[in-house]
């Protein structure tokens, strides 16, 4: 019932982007991010979308999947691309009574919305290629440094582990006290807004019981294992980079010395 | 006046890479007026066919019907339908939801669309089945019960549904053995009462051996062996450990001492029966 939701899920592999360490990979991430902003011509853009299909080539994700998770924000990148399209400025190429379409306005549209779906896709390709707990030790590990000024590294990476272990279970949860009260005649669909409201009180009692007797259960078991937060705490795996992420750093940075010479090479040049 | 399984498979989760098969051409017939016990190790799919029982899961393939409706439509006779068929969860205590006990137990009933003067009735039915005094506890919080007496609470909300087949996932996970006797008590009384069948899921062969009369084993998805559960403790007893299952403890007993030289006549299927037998036997009695 609710298994559509794919926006960091994990799917397991061996690929090459898999194996790469997670620190690496968020970082990449990142980087990808800000050259995507650094975008402006359709040639850089070219560039962005055939790296993310190689990306997803190399990690060996099936398409479908990678383009379901556009899904929960399609009408938000729908509704960006019909702004920039009716508001753009510029040599009109089609009218219809008041509503005119640009050029401008409709490359304006196309590179926003190109610019979300390129986000979407980078950070679930992301999630899709690393298991949660990995992805918070990078984080952890990312943050680290910044523990001098304050940043609670470990409490914020074993908080994050913490949730989305439990986001699967409460998903689990949620389908099995929907099952039980359909059991009991309960509907969910139908009726009005205040009507659906309170027919959603029935699972989500049950759910927040719960959710805090779990938490209760897992800050004792923490507790009596002597869990006392991150000072002197070893890792079990440790994190070590390989030939494989120094590979894969050199293709980002060349990708965004590429971007950026495309957006700025003119001036240099210029100079 | 039954349900029929016929021929069906199921896959959780199909077309990922978490693909699981857990219920492979499994076909069956319960009758009313059955008691027929599931039984199969943890994973066998036990839970995964009793949710199919009454349309919570729509099979991959085949079809499921009750009473004649099949399952997969949509109109009011499968509604009708699927409410005769009543599902008490594994750990139901964990979907209790309402302010009083009164509450929670009338939430089925009053989804059937009955009147309310019918729902006090039916409440009150199900509280004395399940053993709770209905002055003392109807409006009493049912959070601030003991496990087992949430559990009774849970019971209730389905048994108060009034359904013609009563399926019961492991009602005695986690339960004391005083808690488990009382539920199985109040189980068979709404059973000999009322012209119901009544499916139980559990793990456990003594339990099993105890209370039902036909045996369904799973295994893997499928159903491994089917029949009464006395011939199938007499005549299947190298599929049940093959599938790595035995017989209740009370024929291996009985299989010992005849071995050493006492004459047990019949089948023990309790601890209960087997000490008769042994007094018997021995002269005592
Ligand atoms: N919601 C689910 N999602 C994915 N797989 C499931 C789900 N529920 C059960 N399974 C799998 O289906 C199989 C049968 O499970 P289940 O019917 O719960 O077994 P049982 O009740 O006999 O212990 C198991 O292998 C289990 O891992
Ligand atoms: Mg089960």
């Amino acid at each position: 019932m609710l298994a559509d939701i794919t926006l960091g899920q994990y799917y397991p592999g061996t690929s090459f982007v898999h194996k790469l360490d997670p620190r690496t990979k968020i970082l990449a991430t990142m980087s990808f991010i800000v050259a995507v902003f650094l975008a402006v011509s359709a040639t850089s853009y070219v560039i962005l979308v055939s790296f993310v299909l190689g990306v997803i080539f190399l990690a060996k994700l099936p398409v479908i999947l990678v383009v379901k998770s556009i899904k929960p924000l399609w009408i938000i990148i729908l509704l960006t691309m019909c702004i920039h399209l009716l508001t753009g400025q510029g040599e009109v190429i089609w009218s219809w009574k008041f509503i005119s379409v640009t050029k401008e306005g409709l490359s304006m549209g196309v590179m926003m919305s190109l610019r979300l779906v390129l986000l979407l896709i980078i950070s679930s390709i992301l999630t899709f290629t690393t298991s949660p707990i990995v992805l918070t030790d990078g984080i952890e590990s990312l943050l680290k440094p910044f523990k001098r000024v304050g940043v609670p590294a470990h409490e914020l990476a074993m908080m994050m582990t913490i949730a989305l272990r439990f986001i699967p279970t409460l998903l689990e949860e949620t389908d099995r006290i929907m099952k039980a009260q359909m059991a009991r005649g309960a509907e969910f669909t139908g009726g009005n807004i205040i009507a659906r409201a309170k027919n959603m009180l029935p699972i989500l009692i049950p759910l927040f019981i719960s959710a805090f007797r779990r938490a209760d259960e897992l800050a004792i078991a923490m507790e009596s294992r002597c869990y006392r937060g991150g000072e002197g705490r070893t890792c079990m795996h440790e994190l070590v980079y390989a030939n494989r992420d120094i590979l894969a750093a050199t293709g980002i940075i060349v990708l965004i010395l590429f971007i950026a010479f495309l957006k700025w090479g003119g001036e240099l040049c210029a100079i | 006046m039954s349900i029929e399984v016929k021929n069906i498979s199921y896959t959780y989760m199909a077309k990922t890479p978490f693909e699981r098969k857990a219920l492979e051409n499994v076909t069956l017939t319960i009758e009313k007026g059955e008691f027929v016990a599931i039984i199969g190790h943890t994973g066998s799919g036990k839970s995964t066919l009793a949710e199919h029982l009454n349309g919570l899961l729509v099979p991959s393939t085949g079809e499921v019907c009750v009473d004649g409706v099949n399952l997969k439509g949509k109109g009011n006779d499968v509604r009708l339908a699927k409410h005769k068929v009543g599902i008490v969860f594994q750990y139901p205590e964990h979907q209790i939801f309402a302010e009083t006990i009164y509450e929670d137990i009338a939430f089925g009933p009053r989804n059937s669309g009955k009147a309310e003067k019918e729902v006090e009735i039916q409440v009150r039915n199900a509280m004395q089945f399940v053993g709770l005094d209905y002055d003392l506890f109807a409006q009493r919080s049912p959070f601030q019960l003991s496990g087992g007496q949430m559990r009774r609470v849970a019971i209730a909300g389905v048994i108060a549904m009034e359904p013609d087949y009563l399926i019961m996932d492991e009602p005695s996970a986690g339960l004391d053995p005083v808690s488990r006797d009382a539920i199985f008590t109040q189980l068979m009384a709404v059973f000999k009462k009322r012209d119901i069948a009544v499916i139980l899921i559990t793990h456990s062969m003594e339990e099993a051996a105890q209370y039902a009369d036909r045996l369904l084993v799973m295994s893997k998805g499928q159903i491994a062996i089917d029949g009464k559960t006395s011939e199938v403790f007499k005549e299947q007893r190298g599929t049940l450990q093959e599938v790595g299952l035995d017989v209740p403890e009370s024929i291996k007993l009985t299989d010992l001492l005849c071995a050493k030289g006492l004459k047990i006549e019949g089948q023990a299927l309790t601890k209960e029966q087997l000490v008769e037998y042994i007094k018997k036997a021995k002269g005592w009695s």
